[in-house]
């Protein structure tokens, strides 16, 4: 990591990669931030192909028919992973912004409890639930390979 | 002030979305686990499937929901991320027009076709 010495920030877009000391917290917000752009690429063109379905029977079975490839599959399932991870990092997000779940300001007296102390296992619990989202979405995937 | 107000728009989108797209991700890819909202043995995207939703009302209106919410929050967001990067004014201003006319269009198409659907199904 590049730490800034009092020097202008040169980084450009390599600074989205890493820009200093960053933590769990940072990171994730950045996985927030990619599958915001991936969800958001995959909707426009979902749009698309599920008006399709307002032509009747036939245009839909061949717009389904485009899209039920193996490899549309795989990437149909990796949307699903991106919305989990999304969602619950979305809802921890909301509330930290909120000031939920990150501590009251105390005085920095050493030993002390930082907010990191407080809302890592906020993180963590998040992380979580997102893993058993993409648990269960993943019984049905593999269930349509079969 | 208002882009406070666009922000607490993204959040509460995001909300709203959390609803609505957990309930269509739950017809979509749990239902081989919940077994409630599709006919058994069936896909969620068989035709027999889909005009159920569609001749429903519940579900015209809450895909029309979920479209606007969603494309406000995703294309914000996008809106967000460009703006990080400190474009000229002119850029700016000609970024969310670009982004508007988009959302607006389509907004317009997908509620066209849960219109359009929701009256196809009905005759079936």
């Amino acid at each position: 990591m590049l730490q800034n010495k009092g020097r202008p920030n040169r980084l450009g877009v390599a600074g989205w990669l890493g820009g200093g000391s960053w933590g769990v917290e940072r990171y994730l917000y950045t996985l927030h931030r990619v599958t915001g752009l991936g969800l958001l690429a995959y909707f426009l063109m979902h749009i698309g192909v599920t008006t399709s379905r307002a032509f009747g029977p036939e245009t839909w079975e061949r717009a389904m028919g485009a899209v039920s490839g193996p490899l549309f599959k795989v990437g149909e399932y990796l949307v699903f992973l991106a919305f989990a991870f999304h969602a619950v990092n979305g809802v921890r997000l909301a509330l930290v912004e909120l000031g939920i779940g990150i501590g009251k300001p105390i005085e920095p007296v050493y030993p002390y409890r930082t907010s990191v102390d407080v809302q890592r296992p906020l993180a963590i619990g998040v992380m979580i639930l997102a893993a058993v989202i993409a648990a269960l979405g993943g019984v049905q995937f593999l269930e349509s390979f079969r | 002030m208002r882009d406070q107000r666009l922000w607490t728009w993204h959040v509460g989108a995001g909300l709203v979305i959390l609803v609505f797209l957990g309930l269509h991700m739950a017809i979509m890819h749990v239902d081989a686990i919940l077994g409630v909202f599709n006919r058994p043995g069936s896909e969620a995207i068989d035709w027999a499937n889909v005009v159920t939703r569609a001749r429903s009302a519940f579900f015209m209106v809450t895909y029309v929901v979920l479209l606007g919410m969603a494309l406000f929050h995703g294309l914000y967001g996008l809106r967000n991320i460009l703006f990080e990067l400190n474009p000229g004014d002119g850029l700016k201003k000609g970024l969310s027009v670009l982004l508007t006319v988009v959302g607006v269009g389509l907004f317009g198409l997908g509620t066209w076709a849960a219109w359009a659907s929701f009256g196809l199904a009905r005759t079936l």
